[in-house]
């Protein structure tokens, strides 16, 4: 019988058109745009990225609830924005108008975020960092919270995305190659540049951020020369929430109705993989695994066709990092970095 | 499992009370069913049998008996029902492997279910262009295309930290579920109806296995199941389980006591796959219908909340974990709504309050090690009640 079934079975697979197909011309029509909204989606990962990274370099600890951390942001937004009277159509305001109520937008957020931050780390890690449980504890409760909050987000909001919002209508500013680069992209860019640099300076300069350094290194040690391990965790986990809820506005400007109670979820996974790839506990690392993601996530899109090829391509970039270089590219480690 | 405390140092000069009292106040610490494995242990062989076979036929009755206040009815058919619980207990004791032996975290799990669940359909489904196997066939078909993928995904992960494992496996619960929707030979939305079943006519020349009548697809997974278990408890106690268990407790200390942790990982995570990929076929074949919408995340969250809640390392607590994440839902409709968030937080409160679940792992290794400490000391005879052994120095020890 087995003998019946296997040439059978060999010609019974399925030729590749209806697997996978590869559009080639599409790919080297689209190569600029697709490289311009690959760097402004790489510029959002790398925001997140670097949320997971920073408690991953203290805490050696995957939090999963980071995405939901993000998502209360976005729903922070949302709300501040529809408030403000924002709808799917771009609104009828001066320009200082517009700046003045997304300022306020992302403080509204950055609040929602750190807080939510605050409180996952108090609820879930904290008492299982005072019982000293298993790493496997941590990470059954990281996740468990993660889906706790989703569900809650859901039960209250239902399964469907919000209503769009358009911040502003894109202005042309600049031509490369024959492709127009948009304000929306320019502004997301430069934007979550200055953050990132603006972190790495903070962890590499400021007080706390030699105890973060510290702490990374070696927590024992670190409580030993005075540095408070709580607090400095804490700290960590507030930076996180912050970049996560500058993070959030700059998600909403580009996918005016990504605002779903699961929305956080795909994007974390792609932001940690793009923590990995630059270097877990790496900032700069972060930076430029969040652009490299980003970049081979868009052209993944074009080349195969689908905007959910994004994250296939993205999880397989990830386990071949981890086969090749596990460290990442600019190596892990925040405890490392140079004073 | 161990995850509150550790081994603990017992005083050389306790008393035998002593430590019976210590190990007493632990247990009382640890379950919400105290002393119930010692009680169960300390039973004759022959009384355990006949528990066992009493239980095991009580479980096979349920379908007919369909209890009151236990029954879901009227919300929900009771003997679907069971055959829902039954492939979730067999999906917890899948990952129980993963999971509660060597202590590698599975967060994709339903990829594997998934995985097991596409195998059936698109052997036997007349959707499906390819060749078409006979449904029996297509369960080992299943563990083999799981297992396969098992290890793909294992072998470059396992030989990171266990915290990679969590991520890719995560990621990859997710991708199998997108490419099943933009593969356009997996069809997506559209699914694969009428999956095939195993064959048989009743005396009155109807199937036997229909996708309305849940009794034997119960009976079929219970059946299962047992074997299953039967495997798995062998390997647990076997060198393998030793190998695991050592590993769990601790990777590095294992390591350097010469087990081969990789290799040993991969046997969990790929044996832990191939049960969730048969589970998958079973639960394709008792639904009948297979489409990309079944297999999401919070699903394979489910699964593992199945096994925390039961008892991580504990098959028997994975079994009723399973059943349970399965039979709330539908027993209680009116929360079924919020299993996911039910569930969620529940991991959260079990994690910190009651590491041990429902039904708590006994520390195996040293339990093993008392249980040899005792045979030696029987068969000694003379060995002091401490146990101590007074080393003279210069008389082969090194320090």
């Amino acid at each position: 019988m087995i003998s019946e079934v296997i040439p059978t079975l060999l010609h019974s697979v399925p030729v590749d058109d209806t697997w996978i197909t590869f559009d080639v011309n599409s790919f080297t029509q689209n190569f600029w745009s697709s490289t311009f909204d690959g760097l402004t989606f790489g510029a959002i990962y790398a925001l997140v990225a670097l949320g997971y990274t920073l408690v991953y370099g203290v805490l050696n600890l995957i939090n999963f609830a980071h995405s939901e951390v993000f998502i209360t942001g976005c729903y922070g937004v949302f709300f501040t924005l529809s408030a403000l009277n924002f709808g799917p159509s771009a609104p009828r305001l001066g320009f200082w108008a517009i700046v003045g109520n997304l300022v306020l937008a992302l403080i509204v957020a950055i609040i929602a975020s750190a807080l939510m931050a605050v409180i996952v780390e108090r609820v879930a890690y904290k008492p299982l960092r005072q019982r000293k449980a298993p790493r496997l504890a941590f990470l059954i409760t990281a996740i468990g919270v993660s889906f706790a909050i989703q569900y809650t987000i859901y039960w209250w909001r239902g399964p469907s995305p919000e209503a769009a919002l358009t911040m502003f209508r894109p202005l042309a500013i600049f031509d490369v190659f024959g492709t127009i680069v948009d304000s929306q992209q320019v502004v997301i860019v430069i934007a979550a540049i200055i953050l990132m640099i603006a972190t790495d300076q903070f962890i590499r300069r400021s007080r706390t951020g030699r105890g973060i350094r510290a702490v990374a290194q070696d927590p024992d040690t670190a409580t030993l020369m005075g540095v408070n391990k709580e607090k400095i965790i804490v700290t960590t986990f507030i930076i996180g929430g912050i970049l996560a809820g500058a993070a959030a506005l700059f998600y909403v400007m580009k996918i005016p109705s990504g605002v779903q109670y699961n929305g956080g979820f795909i994007l974390g996974v792609k932001a940690f993989a793009a923590a990995v790839l630059g270097g877990i506990g790496n900032v700069r690392g972060a930076l430029l695994g969040g652009l490299l993601i980003g970049l081979i996530g868009n052209y993944g899109q074009v080349l195969l066709g689908s905007s959910q090829w994004t994250d296939v391509v993205a999880f397989v970039v990830l386990v071949l990092v981890l086969i090749v270089r596990p460290e990442g590219v600019l190596g892990s480690s925040l405890g490392k970095s140079k004073a | 499992m161990s995850t509150t405390d550790g081994p603990t140092l017992i005083p050389d000069d306790a008393s035998a009370q002593e430590i019976a009292d210590r190990e007493a106040r632990m247990r009382r610490r640890k379950g919400w069913f105290p002393g119930l494995s010692d009680k169960w242990n300390a039973l004759p062989r022959q009384t355990q049998w006949l528990i066992l076979i009493v239980v095991v036929v009580i479980a096979y009755l349920l379908p007919i008996l369909n209890p009151p206040l236990i029954t879901t009815e009227p919300g929900n058919n009771w003997q679907i029902a069971l055959a829902q619980m039954s492939v979730y207990a067999l999906v917890a004791v899948g990952l129980n492997v993963v999971v509660g032996y060597a202590g590698l975290l599975d967060l994709g799990y339903v990829a594997f279910f998934a995985l097991g669940s596409y195998t059936a359909a698109m052997f036997t489904s007349p959707d499906s262009p390819y060749v078409h196997i006979p449904y029996l066939w297509t369960l080992p078909l299943a563990m083999a295309v799981a297992m396969f993928f098992g290890v793909v995904l294992g072998v470059p992960t396992l030989r990171l930290r266990g915290d990679y494992l969590a991520i890719v496996t995560l990621g990859f619960g997710e991708i199998v579920r997108i490419l099943a929707t933009i593969i356009p030979a997996m069809k997506g939305q559209v699914g694969f109806q009428n999956v095939g079943h195993p064959p048989g006519t009743d005396s009155s020349g109807q199937t036997i296995f229909q996708n309305s009548n849940g009794t034997p697809w119960y009976w079929l997974t219970l059946t299962i199941i047992i074997l299953v278990l039967l495997a798995a408890g062998n390997l647990e106690r076997s060198r393998v389980g030793r190998a695991w268990i050592a590993i769990r407790e601790d990777e590095d200390a294992a390591e350097i006591m010469g087990v081969p942790t990789f290799k040993y990982k991969v046997w969990a995570f790929a044996i832990g796959a191939s049960v969730g990929g048969l589970s998958g076929a079973l639960f394709a074949g008792q639904v009948g219908f297979v489409n990309n919408q079944k297999f999401d995340i919070a699903t394979s969250i489910l699964f593992v909340a199945a096994v925390v809640m039961g008892g991580t390392g504990n098959k028997v607590g994975a079994i009723l974990g399973g059943a349970l994440v399965a039979y709330i839902p539908l027993r209680f409709t009116a929360i079924a709504e919020f299993k996911y968030l039910i569930f969620g937080a529940a991991l959260v409160v079990i994690m910190i309050f009651r590491p041990g679940g429902l039904l708590p792992a006994r520390q195996s290794l040293l339990a093993y090690g008392r249980l040899a400490y005792n045979k030696l000391k029987g068969a000694l005879g003379d060995i002091p009640a401490s146990g101590k052994v007074v080393l003279e120095p210069g008389k082969g020890a090194d320090k």
